[in-house]
């Protein structure tokens, strides 16, 4: 991912969806952007959870100044901790691993690299103003080419 | 039984008498090879016990190790403590001293032999021992226990200066009673060593603290007062005190049984067999310490397995009508003496008289060597190690071959032969008769590249263990000539392992991930390579483990300085050194407990485990412990969790030393100790080991005397015993001994390696152990030392210095948009009297698995 790339269109993703198979769908909630904090409150190669629309969310600043959303819910476990697993890369695919059991999500994707499982939904993320925005609706929640965008360079950091 | 195979109906019925390594590696065999079902197995033993492995009698005593030989298949019918009486050979049956009769088509007698007692006057007495069973030594530990207590003063007597005799010995030494060694030759071990070995050999027991009479025959043993034995007295007039005497001057074919049915034995006992080790009757057979082949009768154990294995092929043969060329040909001799601290081998022949001898003394370090070979100088014959046998699996596998070199070069830096240019006949196990050949057979058609597979194919290195140096490196040199490497890389973003890895950062002096990757990795790491990093970090005094870039090495548990559980909440452990509480403590845990809604529960370790707190609790729950005396406990961390104690001799009518104290202060030494495994330990404060510290990392059990430390134990999912690495030491020694084992440990083992598996990886073991941070043979103890103290000095609690910190204190929020908000699935039901938690179901998730 080099360059900026701004402005998920939520009806393209809507498409891609669809193109994907994915049965269920995008998590109920406002559609539009919400600011979740200041890029700075983001450590580096580590993420935070944040409350958006009732939905848990798990952001994410990687090394390269990539941004990404995630869902927080482990589906192995159960638990709301996706974001608090530990980053890195995987044959060139940024991932988190679960703190839990250690399974092993694409962030680009949600899909569990680790072993056949359920994927993670996977929310747009992008930085306005010095401020991190979550958008429920405009990613997809799987499908390797759909969400492939969902990540947000900021160029520079 | 001749003919019989044609008439008989059914499999051949097969009578095993005696139960020992010998009786039981037959029916190892017979059931291995028997896939057919041609044999039906009966074990006849007197013990009250199946076999357990003798050769290792003595860690009975001094480990309590669990000696027991792995149990036969069902197929087997095995009954212990029944001796077999009487053995009719017309109706070819057996009687038991139960009264049961078994009726056979083929027996083998597998009866050993007993500890020869020389008729003195008082050999009968109260306090006179043997040592051959467990039995025995059960017994004779129960007679020292009781004399330290009454008679500390007393001594010890062992009749026999040869390998058994000095494993007994140090056995009796061990169990703290001052020893006489007293042997009839004028030298020590005189069946294996020569004179200047006996000597050197003689000059390292006595530095043990053992007193040691060559040359002298006994004359009597004498009872005090109470009638139990109270002194021996000497052919040359002197009297030793002595509360307890063993014999093990030798020992006896056990060959009764066959001599009351008329079966031929030797002029000096045992029963006779000819190479296919039956005996006068063609439906008997005799295997082990109780046969005698061409007039010998074999002591050492790797003859008695041959015995059995030709054995096992006769009877199968005999089963099918087969004809079967199977024969005991003699054996070597071999052997290696594994008496703590000191090293004897003798291989091959040492007393040939046509050779010539390479002899190298060195009196200061206590080594002698002699090689003996042939009087071309270009075949090795036999030799004699003492205080150094590194040399000996080389050595040994050379016997009869053709030398690489000079012996000089063979006494030397020969003995790193690479193992892979061994003859393939070469017998490398002489336990189990493994030749290098079976075992690179073994390595290439099962595809083998570790060593604990490389034992289970081929057995080599299973019994004593002395070639298993030698099998690494032919397993070595035939995974590099297959141009197998075995990776050791820890992950994609790592070709090097821990241990590696670990050097890489110490002698580069890198802090950071992020150079270190860049310098000597590719990518950007993953959640293998930096929880690694950031322990390797830690260990080397790198500070706060949230400092900077560390913070995002972490994973959850590091970084939030807490355990997390299922729910997503945390458990909190604070430190109870040595799980020593005041009542005051223990209400402040209750009340933090009680005000945040924590479940309680007393952990393993003597610690109290909070669980149930919230990211956003827990600085506040931490706030309260700190602000009350309590630190970390790193339950967390791949580091020092506990140092558990028994109450010790404050208290305890039985305690010998402050458990409690040396408990505390080792904790307090170790506390924050990163490491690549979390590290346990225990104090116990006398030989009861109320603290069970020998399931530990390290265990220290207290004696008269000082410590006893016992190292790579481990609990859990393999449970492994301890192994006694030094004994009595005092409160300085120990502490130095445990600092370089666990820097030692912490610089070499690999990711998420237990110090019991990396001991059991360890080439060359606990004596190799011994050696390194001990002896200091690789010069890196003063390393282990400053590093240690770097560790102790540095040393801050990170809990309390966390709390002083803003920037690492905003981690610990729900939501970054909500920090107050307690996250919403998160919720508790009650069961006695307690929270225990409910996992609510998140948003329903519907996704495609693929």
């Amino acid at each position: 991912m080099t360059g900026a790339r701004h402005g998920v269109d939520g009806a393209g993703r809507a498409g891609g969806m669809r193109a994907g198979g994915v049965r269920g769908g995008v998590l109920p909630g406002p559609s539009g952007w919400h600011a979740v904090c200041r890029v700075t409150e983001l450590l580096p190669e580590r993420g935070a959870a944040a409350l958006v629309a009732g939905v848990q969310v798990a952001v994410f600043r990687t090394f390269d100044g990539g941004l990404h959303a995630v869902g927080n819910l482990d589906p192995f476990s159960g638990a709301q901790v996706i974001s608090r697993g530990i980053l890195g890369c995987r044959d060139g695919a940024p991932v988190v691993a679960s703190p839990m059991f250690k399974q092993v999500f694409d962030l680009r994707t949600g899909e569990c690299l680790s072993e056949p499982g359920p994927a993670l939904p996977v929310f747009g993320a992008r930085v306005r103003d010095g401020r991190v925005e979550v958008s429920l609706t405009a990613a997809a929640w799987s499908g390797a080419g759909a969400a492939a965008d969902a990540g947000v360079v900021l160029g520079g950091r | 039984m001749n003919g019989d195979g044609e008439g008989r109906e059914g499999p051949l019925r097969v009578v095993v008498v005696g139960h020992g390594p010998a009786g039981h590696r037959l029916v190892e065999a017979l059931r291995a090879r028997d896939t057919a079902g041609a044999c039906r197995v009966t074990v006849l033993g007197e013990e009250p016990r199946a076999a357990y492995d003798r050769v290792a009698l003595t860690s009975h005593l001094t480990e309590d190790a669990d000696l027991a030989l792995p149990p036969h298949d069902d197929a087997v019918e095995v009954v212990v403590g029944d001796a077999v009486t009487a053995i009719d050979r017309g109706a070819r049956t057996v009687t038991t001293a139960s009264g049961r009769v078994v009726e056979y088509d083929a027996l083998v007698l597998a009866t050993g032999s007993s500890p020869f007692v020389p008729p003195v006057s008082g050999h009968d007495l109260p306090g006179v021992f043997v040592y051959r069973t467990i039995d025995d030594l059960d017994a004779l530990r129960t007679h020292c226990t009781n004399l330290t207590l009454s008679r500390a003063e007393a001594g010890g007597v062992v009749v026999g200066g040869g390998l058994l005799g000095l494993e007994a010995a140090r056995a009796v030494q061990d169990l703290g009673v001052d020893t006489h060694v007293v042997e009839i030759a004028p030298w020590l071990m005189p069946r294996q060593l020569d004179e200047g070995g006996g000597a050197m050999l003689r000059r390292h027991i006595e530095a043990l603290g053992m007193a040691v009479h060559a040359g002298t025959p006994m004359e009597r043993l004498d009872a005090g007062e109470d009638g139990a034995v109270a002194s021996v007295v000497l052919a040359d007039g002197s009297t030793v005190d002595a509360g307890v005497v063993v014999f093990s001057a030798g020992v006896r074919p056990r060959d009764e049984l066959a001599r009351s049915c008329g079966l031929a034995v030797g002029e000096r006992g045992g029963i006779v067999v000819d190479g296919a080790c039956r005996t006068s009757d063609p439906a008997v057979f005799a295997i082990g310490e109780c046969a005698v082949v061409d007039g010998q009768v074999y002591g050492l154990v790797a003859p008695c397995f041959s015995m059995a294995e030709v054995v096992a092929d006769r009877l199968l043969a005999e089963a099918s009508g087969a004809e079967c060329p199977a024969r005991f040909e003699g054996a070597d001799l071999s052997t290696k003496l594994k008496l703590m601290g000191v090293d004897v081998a003798s291989f091959g022949d040492p007393f040939r008289a046509d050779g010539l001898d390479v002899t190298y003394t060195d009196p200061v370090a206590g080594v002698y060597k002699r090689l003996v070979v042939s009087d071309d100088a270009r075949t090795l014959l036999g030799g004699v190690l003492v205080g150094d046998a590194s040399g000996y699996p080389a050595l040994r596998a050379r016997i009869g071959t053709e030398l690489p070199g000079s012996p000089e070069q063979l006494l030397f830096g020969g003995t790193e032969a690479a193992g892979g240019d061994l003859p393939g006949a070469t017998v490398i196990c002489s336990c189990n008769n493994v030749s290098a050949e079976a075992i690179r057979t073994g390595i290439r058609e099962g595809s083998l590249t570790e060593m604990g597979e490389v034992k289970a194919c081929t057995r080599a290195g299973t019994t004593c263990g002395s070639c298993v140096p030698l099998v690494k490196r032919i397993l070595d040199a035939e995974l590099t000539a297959a141009g197998v490497e075995v990776s050791r890389a820890l992950c994609e973003h790592f070709a090097y392992g821990r241990a590696e890895l670990f050097d890489i950062v110490r002698v580069t002096g890198i802090t950071t991930f992020t150079r270190l990757i860049a310098e000597h990795g590719r990518g950007r790491g993953c959640d293998i390579c930096k929880p690694v990093a950031a322990s390797i970090l830690a260990s080397l005094g790198n500070g706060h483990i949230l400092d900077g870039e560390q913070a995002a090495l972490q994973d959850t548990n590091d970084h939030h300085l807490a355990n997390l559980q299922k729910n997503g909440t945390y458990s909190v452990v604070p430190r109870i050194p040595g799980g020593e509480i005041t009542p005051e403590r223990l209400i402040v845990i209750g009340e933090v407990a009680r005000d945040h809604g924590l479940y309680t529960k007393i952990t393993g370790g003597q610690r109290i485990d909070l669980f149930g707190a919230r990211v956003e609790q827990l600085p506040r729950i931490w706030k309260r412990l700190v602000d009350a005396g309590f630190e970390s406990g790193h339950a967390y961390g791949k580091a020092l969790r506990t140092v558990k104690s028994c109450v010790g001799s404050t208290w305890c009518r039985y305690g010998v030393q402050d458990s409690v104290g040396m408990a505390i202060a080792l904790e307090l030494r170790y506390r924050g100790l990163r490491a690549p495994h979390k590290i346990k330990a225990a104090v116990s404060g006398c030989a009861r080991e109320c603290a069970e510290a020998r399931s530990k990392d390290f265990g220290v059990i207290a004696t008269e005397r000082g410590w006893n430390l016992y190292v790579g134990g481990n609990g859990g999912m393999s449970p492994r015993h301890a192994d006694l690495f030094a004994t009595d030491l005092s409160d300085e020694e120990l502490v130095r001994c445990v600092d370089r084992f666990l820097m030692f440990y912490i610089r070499t083992a690999d990711r998420l390696q237990r110090t019991a598996g990396w001991l059991e990886g360890l080439s060359g073991g606990l004596e190799y152990l011994r050696e390194v941070i001990v002896e200091d043979r690789l010069g890196i103890c003063a390393e282990l030392d400053a590093a240690m103290e770097r560790h102790v000095g540095s040393y801050a609690d990170e809990w309390a210095d966390t709390l002083r910190d803003p920037e690492r204190m905003r981690r610990f929020v729900s939501f970054v948009n909500a920090p107050d908000v307690p996250d919403p699935s998160i919720a508790f039901e009650t069961e006695r009297d307690q929270i225990r938690p409910v996992v609510v179901a998140g948003p329903e998730l519907e996704v495609v698995v693929r």
